[in-house]
């Protein structure tokens, strides 16, 4: 039903317009609002039935009227017309230019919403992707097309670990196309500079594409941003061959905006007051990422949310958690003890982890070795428990050696500088570094040849075998 | 739907639509709107009747043979309520739409080489048996533990990253059942592309051919629709009692049970209905049960009381881990293995993280007989012996929280040591190791009394007066550890070479320690 317009507006509630009279509006369809005064705003169709349709409004519903506004059915959902100008520029919430360039003009136009991948046409994703970051590299491992949030908690550095991620990140041995689409979720302008200054300092915005919806900006269109940020992605990824890596940060502003609609619209609530329905809703976001068989593009997601009251079982973080591959979790009190990045290594979790190392991608002890440095750190986190209410010297030899583990682990392991890019090699060395201080027998997750072939002499000065 | 040769190996979507022939019609995405045959209906099935015409047959009768896949043979019946003079029967080349042939009664009933179902329907049987039987899945803590029964239903809930996927998986790899229903039910698209990339490149381990060949996956990712995802149940549940029909074992895998109660969740409210717990709609329970209830070991409608089994394995994902949330307790109410995953085990790492002291098998009592003369006499006791010493090692850990380890006696740090073995060298499985991933019934009979023998004999010699400390530093303790990692064939050896050691070396011990 294109361009027709009505000025039939029955109730404005809140960022809802409801809209009467109106007979076959499509789901989804855009729409197109006109004040009084000749002012534009956009909408999308949420609701419709017979002789009714619920219109939400991008931006604000400040200043419409019943009387004078006349809404347009634009007969089409929402689009946005992509090409390969986009790297480089930086776009507002709703895709608009926001850097004084021009307009983005393109043949090519694409469904924001997307269609789901086939299952049956997606490709495993197993290339490993190295971020120069120990705890990521070697114990929750990345790969292309994979979907890993970051869920941290107010007051952490979430933004400096996306960012090293971002300027680091490199599959090995490989020189390809990359870039980085970045979408700002109600983030505070300061955050947006930040990571547009990092972005510039390591002289790869021109291989970045923004999308900035600034807290001061209406949340309505937090619904439409990280979709915009993934329909560039698509585009850049099956069209143009490059590996993508997405960043969407904040989903906890996301999240809020999705419930400020639901409880316009007067839902039913599940749980906290967020919609039903927002574990589909956010696995429509979170499983764009992939890979098909045979194209060659990827996209990799990285999204950052922060988790009120740094409560893991909070439903944003849990229905994020069942649908990612795996988590990064930053802990406060490893930032209280100056551990930088902050990362939980315990909770954190990469599920395609084992897709991505072992022979020929890493190196072939690094499974196991993983799972040695997990379940020492986590005897040693055990042995710092009991030492708080027994005291270190009350500790058996064992937990000692367990607690020096633990302590060795966060300081040097998990610890690193911001622009400290370590190779896999260097970390699986550190890592080995870690446990020369326990005996063959207390490694019982490694298999002993690999204990002969990679393991440090316990005296100083043990060589690394493997180099 | 339509039930007919050609089910296995394929992958469907939630409302039976092939992948495969959908990404060769429309791409890469999945667009909207296509109908797409669930059965190829061009293909020909070499069809082998085993009756004549002019035999009497009643429902559920098997009329003729079809090789589906070289692991499979599906047959063909006679509808529930046929029963007359067999008439027409063909032999030769079909297709899953040709008439095969015919039953004559007071009218005539034609039957295809393909039949339809109502999906929400169960498919009567004459009666269900008890179970009495374990399915074997090679997982040892599962089979030592916690066995299921052939037709038996068990849940796992478990929050996100305690390895319910890896479980499931592993079950529908190595679990002794003819054919196999896995449905992904708003899963992980990655994950979903992993069970399609690494399913058709397993060997089942007991024919040597591709586990594909006996396998029926449905997919349905959390991105698909949710009204899909709704019936993806169903559609895998009824697959299941098709061929179960025919006589086989067949174990369904359901993943995640969750997932599909939330798509329940969404379409009631939808259709505004009043919500019950948390918003989900009040018949929750209900549709639960009655899923739940579908499987079982039992008689299917034949003359000849063909024995059949279908065994249900739903994941659970509690929001929040959880575990008093609608959808975990409804599920306890009718399944009666519970594996609970544990995410303080799987934080350390500990795989599967399936915690010994909260979870339960109700069907143990019903499996003795079966382990007794399956197994070993002592087995029934073994695994008493070794749930005892885990229950006593949390007792143990507390105290040790309070006082620290070494202020200990020396017994109960014996069995410290013996429950640390248990959970190391044998609860612990890597789903990733060629030889690790599967462990026979047998073999885990050797592994657990070695375990315990060697527990022993240190409980003997610190009574004499030894420390753990010295049989700790025991070259035979240090050989414990590689008995899962040993192949099959070479395990009596190790076991022979461990033995001898344990024995010398405690003998000495227990001189040592009386001089």
């Amino acid at each position: 039903m294109p361009n027709v317009s009505y000025k039939t507006l029955d109730k404005v509630a809140g960022p809802l317009i409801f809209v009467k009279g109106v007979d076959n509006a499509a789901y989804g369809e855009m729409v197109e609002i006109k004040l009084e005064n000749g002012e534009r705003r956009q909408g999308q169709v949420l609701d419709t039935s017979q002789g009714l349709a619920v219109v939400q409004v991008f931006g604000q519903t400040l200043g419409l009227n019943t009387t004078g506004t006349s809404t347009t059915f634009l007969g089409e959902t929402a689009t946005l017309s992509v090409s390969d100008e986009m790297l480089g520029r930086v776009f507002d919430g709703l895709g608009n230019p926001k850097d004084n360039g021009p307009k983005i003009v393109s043949k090519e136009k694409f469904d924001l919403v997307g269609s789901s991948i086939n299952p049956y046409s997606r490709e495993e994703p197993s290339e490993f992707i190295q971020t120069g970051m120990s705890n990521i590299d070697g114990m929750n491992t990345l790969v292309r097309g994979q979907k890993l949030p970051i869920f941290s908690a107010s007051g952490l550095p979430h933004n400096q670990l996306a960012s090293q991620i971002a300027r680091q990140a490199q599959v090995v041995g490989t020189e390809e196309n990359f870039s980085v689409v970045f979408a700002a979720i109600g983030i505070t302008s300061e955050e947006a500079n930040f990571f547009i200054k990092q972005f510039e300092e390591s002289g790869s915005l021109e291989r970045t594409a923004l999308f900035l919806n600034l807290s001061s900006d209406p949340s309505m269109e937090r619904i439409l941003t990280p979709r915009l940020a993934l329909t560039t992605a698509e585009f850049l990824a099956y069209e143009r061959e490059q590996h993508v890596l997405v960043i969407l940060t904040d989903m906890t502003n996301y999240c809020e905006a999705l419930r400020e609609i639901s409880a316009a619209r007067e839902e039913v609530p599940g749980r906290r007051g967020y919609p039903g329905y927002l574990y589909t809703d956010l696995a429509s976001i979170y499983e764009r990422a992939g890979k098909i068989k045979g194209r060659k593009g990827s996209v990799t997601q990285l999204p950052i949310l922060t988790m009120p009251a740094d409560d893991i079982t909070h439903p944003i973080p849990d229905l994020t958690g069942y649908i990612t591959e795996g988590q990064i979790v930053m802990n406060r009190e490893l930032h209280r003890a100056n551990i930088q990045p902050p990362v939980d290594v315990l909770t954190s979790l990469s599920r395609l982890m084992n897709q991505g190392i072992g022979e020929g991608r890493t190196r072939e002890d690094h499974r196991q070795l993983a799972d040695q440095l997990y379940a020492a750190y986590a005897q040693g986190k055990d042995a710092r428990a009991l030492a708080a209410i027994v005291g270190e010297g009350a500790l058996s030899d064992l937990d000692r050696k367990f607690l020096i583990v633990a302590n060795d682990f966060e300081k040097k392991f998990v610890h690193q500088g911001p622009n400290e890019n370590r190779s896999i090699e260097q970390t699986l060395s550190l890592g080995w570094d870690l446990l020369a201080g326990l005996s063959e027998t207390e490694l019982t997750r490694i298999k002993p040849e690999f204990i002969a072939k990679y393991a440090k002499k316990t005296s100083t000065g043990g060589t690394n075998k493997s180099e | 739907m339509q039930l007919g040769p050609g089910l296995l190996t394929s992958i469907y979507d939630g409302i039976q639509r092939p992948l495969d022939v959908l990404a060769a019609e429309s791409g890469d995405f999945i667009s909207r709107g296509k109908i797409i045959p669930a059965l190829d209906q061009k293909k020909k099935w070499e069809f082998i009747p085993v009756k004549k015409n002019g035999d009497q047959v009643s429902p559920g009768e098997i009329i003729a043979e079809v090789q589906e896949t070289p692991l499979i043979k599906h047959k063909i019946m006679v509808p529930y309520n046929v029963s007359g003079e067999l008439v027409d029967i063909s032999e030769g080349q079909f297709t899953v739409n040709d008439k095969i042939a015919a039953v004559k009664n007071s009218k005539t009933t034609d039957i295809g080489l393909s039949s339809w179902w109502t999906v929400r329907i169960p498919r009567p049987v004459l009666r269900k048996l008890p179970p009495d039987q374990p399915l074997l899945t090679g997982q040892r803590v599962l089979d030592t533990f916690f066995p299921v029964a052939k037709g038996g239903s068990a849940a796992i809930p478990g929050p996100f990253g305690s390895g319910k996927t890896v479980t499931q998986q592993q079950l529908a790899k190595w679990a002794d059942s003819e054919i196999i229903v896995y449905i992904g039910c708003g899963e992980r698209g990655n994950e979903m592309c992993e069970v399609l990339t690494q399913f058709p490149k397993l060997i089942d381990p007991k024919s040597k051919r591709p586990l594909m060949e006996r396998t029926i996956l449905v997919a349905n990712t959390s991105n698909m629709p949710v009204a899909a995802r709704e019936a993806s149940i169903y559609t895998g549940i009824t697959m299941g009692e098709y061929y179960r029909d025919m006589g086989y074992g067949v174990a369904l895998m359901a993943d995640s049970t969750s997932r599909w109660a939330e798509a329940l969740r969404e379409i009631s409210g939808r259709l505004e209905e009043m919500p019950g717990e948390e918003g989900y709609p009040a018949y929750l329970g209900r549709r639960l049960a009655e899923f739940y209830e579908r499987g079982g070991r039992c008689i299917v409608i034949s003359p000849e009381e063909r024995e059949g089994s279908l065994s249900l394995v739903g994941a659970v994902s509690p929001p929040g881990g959880d575990f008093s949330e609608p959808v975990s307790q409804n599920t306890l109410r009718v399944t009666r293995v519970f594996w609970g995953l544990d995410a303080n085990l799987a934080n350390r790492r500990h795989f599967p993280a399936i915690n010994w002291l909260t979870s339960y098998s109700l069907y143990m009592d019903d499996m003795a007989d079966w382990y007794k003369s399956n197994v070993s006499k002592d087995w029934i006791d073994l695994r008493k012996e070794a749930l005892e010493i885990l229950q006593k090692e949390s007792e143990l850990q507390e105290i040790v929280q309070l006082v620290g380890y070494d202020a200990l006696p020396e017994p109960e740090k014996g069995i410290l040591d013996t429950a640390r073995s248990i959970r190391e060298d044998y609860l612990q499985q890597s789903a990733f190791d060629e030889v690790d991933t599967y462990t026979s019934i047998q073999k885990q009979h050797k592994m657990l009394s070695t375990i315990l023998e060697f527990g022993r004999k240190e409980a003997d010699v610190i009574k004499k007066g030894s420390t753990s400390a010295k049989v700790g530093a025991l070259e035979s303790r240090g050989m414990i550890p590689k008995m899962k990692w040993t192949k099959e064939e070479e395990l009596e050896k190790l076991l022979n070479d461990i033995n001898s050691k344990m024995k010398q070396e405690f003998d000495s011990l227990s001189k040592e320690s009386s001089n």
